[in-house]
């Protein structure tokens, strides 16, 4: 599977992904520039973390209106898998792919924590190795990751699937107490109605080598590459 | 009373959040932009009998905490409701 | 030039911060009345921050050679081989004023200046470790103080996307007038290919990259200017604001540039802007510079050529091409939106020469301008040390409590859980981060390679307050330690030395003491200082803060898989105290906390057993022998084991007997050097007792791992206490203030 890498100004993550993609992953990885408007032939591209244009205006607002985001648009209207952590996440809402926003920490700081995930969804190519119910343990590091979206859109949400992975306790129980920056039902990560567009506001790529965090993050690429299901490590359902 | 504070970074001082919004604006094509500023709106309630006795008090808020002196200057309009009402309309 | 400049006088001169000896020998360096332009380069390049005046002297007395040694001092930072063809950059800096005038763009651009120090050198920020000391936190405007401060860290490392992975925050009353912002970043580099900050190369063509030029942070004293124009004064803010988006920008665009070749040489635009590169980088390099002033990219209008050599606006460098390459500079810098300007050439003749729109305003040897006046000025030890020295804490009663006592330190603000601030700190991007903050050292991996790095900072200002000497070279020893701690050699260090006014004499004593203190400590463990920086006058109406030595030490780990956290792993582990009896109440935690006295004398120092002892831990944690190891600092031998077994995942409880000479209160809680706490999985015990035996070190078992409880018995008395109490106390001590 081709993996291509968005650098922003001011994108970080980048390099983060990269590694991963090519020296966990062993897959063949690119970084494409923002001002490019062909993705060339990559089968999933990823939006990381950072703060594209310092993040000055809003979280992802002049990102998401960038060059790249236009392609990108065609890209997942062609069915191409798009994954957006941390400011990614924040530049596909910002850009229409997703719908809600991301708004300031309830705490009104910024945040680095380890979180844990419950996975609500794994009829997506991101989750399809999981369980339902499963936790993964994943840190967040941002200072504007509250998801907030208006009732209609979150029932919308709901009628879909939409939501993905929400903020929970070791056990995986939803609680107030696990929600680490005042999101909307403890919302995590979502993907767009198609489920080929997915944001999330952790960082997998930080928990993809036990050394470093964990290898939880893994499970998601090992998803979209399909071989947690046929080494029959995580069995759908 | 209502009134509106603006507050500014003062002149001189570098604008980052300004400098990158414009150069943003400048690569969507708005090449005929030439200054930009970024500032805070303000809008407060303040129980007062007069316009005046409101921007007494607003203006003790603005020292002890609204805009930071040593960034930031300030300035104190009173709004009528219409024109709040105005605003967010336009959006 | 259509404004006016004042004229040139010796008042004019004392205006600018410099003394009517130092207008006679810019007098007799010219042979003629410097200009106005030229006035004030002088006035920048020898001011303390600069010239280094008071302390040169001084600081020649520090080992900063070594095997390991790429670049000593003198340069952006310092430079260390660690292997495989890496070298390892860091640097040490205070921003200390700016950040009580302004704590969050204070603390910010301290950020900012340090991280551009790293990166001009070629190499990557991979971590950031802030050394902070604040004012008692019962006081609001201690905690607006520490709140900016934090925020500011926070915003400009986690925007610019360096890991903050450590250092410490303490408080003490002296800092309430003066808090200490002290921030030490780490970078690497192939070792072949570090940059300096030379202008060689005559006819070179010389670009300015990077933020345009404002009025900010132009030293106050040329408010006298503002008689020539009356509106000056409301346009010149002193205070610099940070930008981390364009710094980030202007990191990839510097290594870009320099991987293409073309960049000669490069230095940051930090204290004096323009006027310090223009003169430093040529006097490096025996060459001199030419610049055409009004080429530089500009913010405001109407500056001043004083203005614009003058301005410390943030994120800008000074880059030395090659002739021929300057369509890589250009091609690499507008890839990412900045300037980059020509704004001068390199030249034969030694001299700076400014242009402003044609007109020369200032021609002036470039060795002048960099070899400022340097002051032997006079020392005395403080006529208060002695007495203070001679008493003795065993005159205080004992506590009757020992409990509350252990609790009590472990909630003290210095010692408690600073996790209200880390967690504001991205830690981890780069996915480098093996050990995250909150154990001695950090750890972080060098990314194709086996090896590791640990990192950390210290600095104690009440030891160095009651002995410089000794407790300077404590604030080595402990550094050191911490690094070793978590399995690291120790291979380099760098200093920030907070001090009062170095024209008061005591305080001059205080910092030649430190040095010598530091030296010592250096020397005996063969660990070269390679960079630094020194902030005098942190005193407010007459009051200095501690003397303050804060030193960060970078060590390797050949194995970065063989590293040590200081926490307990679980429960029946076999507890060993390396190191010496010797501890004292003297400056110590326990003695301010509960008595609230900076005084007596500090535990002996063996420099010989300190290196050993280190080196034992080191042997044993790469042999696999150890599952924690933790050095005994501040709150003594008790708030040691406390904190090894609340402060990692899971709480493990612990019972130890100790028997040592001196009253229960001096065996708890009293400080002293060369002492390390490990735990061992009983499998491992033989192997580790051999291993000590060939150490050569004091050692003994002292207990075991388990339980709910941290249970120190010492004679017949003992302390027991519930590990939730501890915990509680130790997380909140901080962050109750802040909440």
């Amino acid at each position: 599977m081709k993996f291509g890498v968005v650098v922003f100004p001011g994108t970080w993550s980048d390099c983060d992904f990269h590694h991963v993609v090519s020296e966990v992953l062993h897959q063949p990885v690119k970084y494409v520039w923002h001002r490019e408007r062909d993705l060339g032939d990559v089968d999933c591209v990823i939006l990381p973390g950072g703060f594209s244009y310092g993040d000055y205006l809003r979280a992802g607002a002049v990102a998401g209106r960038s060059p790249v985001v236009e392609a990108i648009r065609d890209f997942a209207a062609k069915g191409g898998l798009v994954l957006g952590s941390c400011n990614g996440f924040q530049i596909l809402c910002e850009a229409g792919l997703l719908p809600g926003a991301l708004l300031r920490n309830e705490c009104l700081q910024y945040r680095c924590q380890s979180t844990h995930l419950v996975v609500d969804n794994v009829d997506t190519p991101f989750t399809r190795g999981l369980r339902p119910g499963q936790v993964l343990t994943m840190p967040i590091s941002h200072g504007e990751g509250k998801y907030q979206v208006d009732a209609p859109a979150l029932a919308q949400l709901r009628e879909h699937h939409q939501i993905v992975f929400r903020y929970a306790t070791a056990e995986g129980a939803v609680t107030r107490a696990a929600n680490p920056n005042g999101s909307l039902e403890n919302i995590a990560g979502i993907v767009n109605e198609a489920g080929n567009v997915l944001g999330m506001m952790p960082h997998p790529e930080r928990a993809a080598e036990a050394v470093v965090g964990g290898t939880d993050g893994l499970l998601l690429f090992q998803s979209l590459l399909g071989s947690l299901v046929e080494d029959g490590t995580f069995l759908k359902r | 009373m209502k009134v509106r504070v603006l507050v500014r970074l003062r002149p001189g001082i570098m604008d980052v959040q300004g400098a990158a919004v414009q150069r943003a604006l400048v690569g969507l094509g708005f090449g005929d932009l030439r200054d930009l500023r970024v500032g805070k709106v303000i809008d407060v309630d303040v129980d007062a009998s007069s316009v005046p006795a409101a921007r007494v008090r607003v203006d003790e808020m603005c020292k002890k905490l609204l805009a930071n002196p040593v960034l930031e200057d300030y300035t104190i309009e009173p709004v009528e409701a219409s024109s709040l009402e105005a605003t967010s309309a336009l959006r | 030039m259509a404004l006016a400049e004042p004229k040139v006088t010796l008042d004019l001169a004392r205006g600018l911060g410099l003394t009517a000896d130092e207008y006679d020998r810019i007098l007799r360096q010219l042979g003629r009345e410097p200009t106005y332009t030229e006035l004030g380069l002088f006035s920048a390049l020898w001011s303390e921050h600069c010239a280094y005046k008071h302390s040169r002297v001084f600081l020649k007395r520090l080992p900063t050679a070594g095997p390991r040694v790429l670049q000593g001092p003198g340069e952006n930072a310092g430079a260390i081989d660690i292997g495989d063809g890496w070298a390892v950059v860091f640097k040490m800096e205070s921003h200390n004023h700016p950040s009580f005038i302004e704590p969050f763009q204070g603390a910010a651009t301290g950020v900012g200046g340090i991280l551009r120090d790293i990166f001009t050198m070629g190499a990557r920020p991979i971590a950031i470790l802030d050394s902070l000391r604040f004012g008692d936190p019962n006081d609001p405007k201690v905690r607006h103080l520490v709140a900016g401060v934090v925020s500011g860290i926070s915003w400009y490392g986690n925007c610019f996307g360096c890991p903050t992975v450590g250092g410490e925050i303490a408080f003490a009353p002296e800092y309430a007038g003066n808090p200490l912002v002290n921030v030490m970043c780490v970078g690497l580099v192939r070792a072949d290919r570090i940059f300096r900050a030379r202008a060689d190369g005559i006819g070179n063509p010389v670009f300015y990259v990077g933020n345009k030029t404002g009025r900010d942070g132009i030293h106050g004293a040329t408010m006298a200017s503002a008689t020539f124009d009356d509106k000056a004064h409301e346009q010149r803010p002193t205070v610099q604001v940070g930008d981390p988006f364009t710094e980030k920008l202007l990191l990839e665009a510097c290594l870009e540039a320099m991987a293409t070749g073309a960049v000669v040489g490069i230095q940051d635009m930090g204290a004096a802007g323009l006027a310090c590169c223009t003169s430093e980088m040529p006097a490096r390099s025996g060459t001199g510079m030419e610049v055409e002033l009004s080429s530089v990219p500009q913010r405001e209008e109407g500056m001043t050529p004083y203005e614009l050599l003058l301005s410390e606006s943030q994120e800008r460098m000074l880059l030395v091409a090659a002739r021929g390459r300057e369509g890589d500079v250009r091609r690499v810098f507008a890839k990412w939106e900045l300037d980059a300007v020509k704004v001068g050439t390199v030249i034969r003749d030694s001299d700076l020469i400014v242009r402003h729109q044609g007109h020369e305003v200032a021609r002036v040897p470039v060795d002048a301008l960099a070899d400022g006046p340097r002051y032997e000025k006079p020392t005395a030890e403080p006529a208060w040390l002695a007495e203070r020295r001679a008493f003795d804490p065993l005159t205080l009663p004992p506590p009757e409590d020992l409990p509350i006592a252990l609790v009590a330190l472990m909630g003290s603000p210095t010692i408690a859980s600073k996790d209200w601030a880390f967690r504001q700190y991205d830690q981890q991007v780069g996915i480098n981060t093996l050990v995250l903050p909150g154990s001695d050292a950090a750890v972080l991996r060098v990314k194709g390679t086996r090896r590791a790095l640990a990192v950390a900072t210290d600095g104690n200002g009440r030891q160095v307050d009651i002995d410089p000497r000794r407790g300077a070279a404590m604030a080595v020893c402990e550094a050191t330690r911490n690094v070793s701690c978590a399995g690291g050699e120790p291979v380099g260090l760098t200093d920030c030395l907070n001090f009062g006014s170095p024209e008061r004499p005591e305080i001059l004593w205080q910092f030649a003491e430190t040095i010598e203190g530091i030296a010592e400590a250096c020397r005996a463990l063969e660990v070269p200082v390679v960079g630094g920086n020194v902030s005098f006058y942190n005193e407010t109406s007459g009051q200095a803060v501690l003397p303050t030595p804060v030193v960060g030490v970078v060590g390797v780990l050949e194995d970065a898989n063989r590293h040590a956290t200081q926490w307990f792993k679980s429960p029946g582990h076999r507890i060993a105290l390396l190191g010496p009896d010797d501890v004292s109440l003297g400056g110590s935690e326990y003695l301010w906390t509960r008595h609230g006295r900076v005084a007596g004398r500090l535990a002996p120092l063996d420099l010989g057993l300190e290196r050993r002892v280190q080196r034992a831990v080191r042997a044993a944690i790469s042999a696999g022998l150890v599952t924690a190891a933790h050095d005994c600092a501040e709150g003594g031998l008790a708030v040691t084991l406390a904190e090894s077994c609340v402060t990692g995942p899971a709480r493990i409880g612990a019972e130890v007997a100790v028997e040592a000479p001196g009253r229960i209160d001096l065996v708890l809680f009293g400080e002293g050097p060369s002492r390390v706490i490990v735990s061992v999985a009983p499998e491992r015990a033989r192997g580790f007792e051999a291993a000590m035996a060939e150490a050569a070190i004091p050692w003994r078992w002292i207990g075991v791992t388990g339980g709910e409880r941290l249970v120190i018995r010492t004679g017949r008395a003992a302390v027991s206490v519930g590990l939730a109490e501890i915990d509680n106390a130790w997380r909140s001590g901080f962050e109750r203030h802040m909440a």
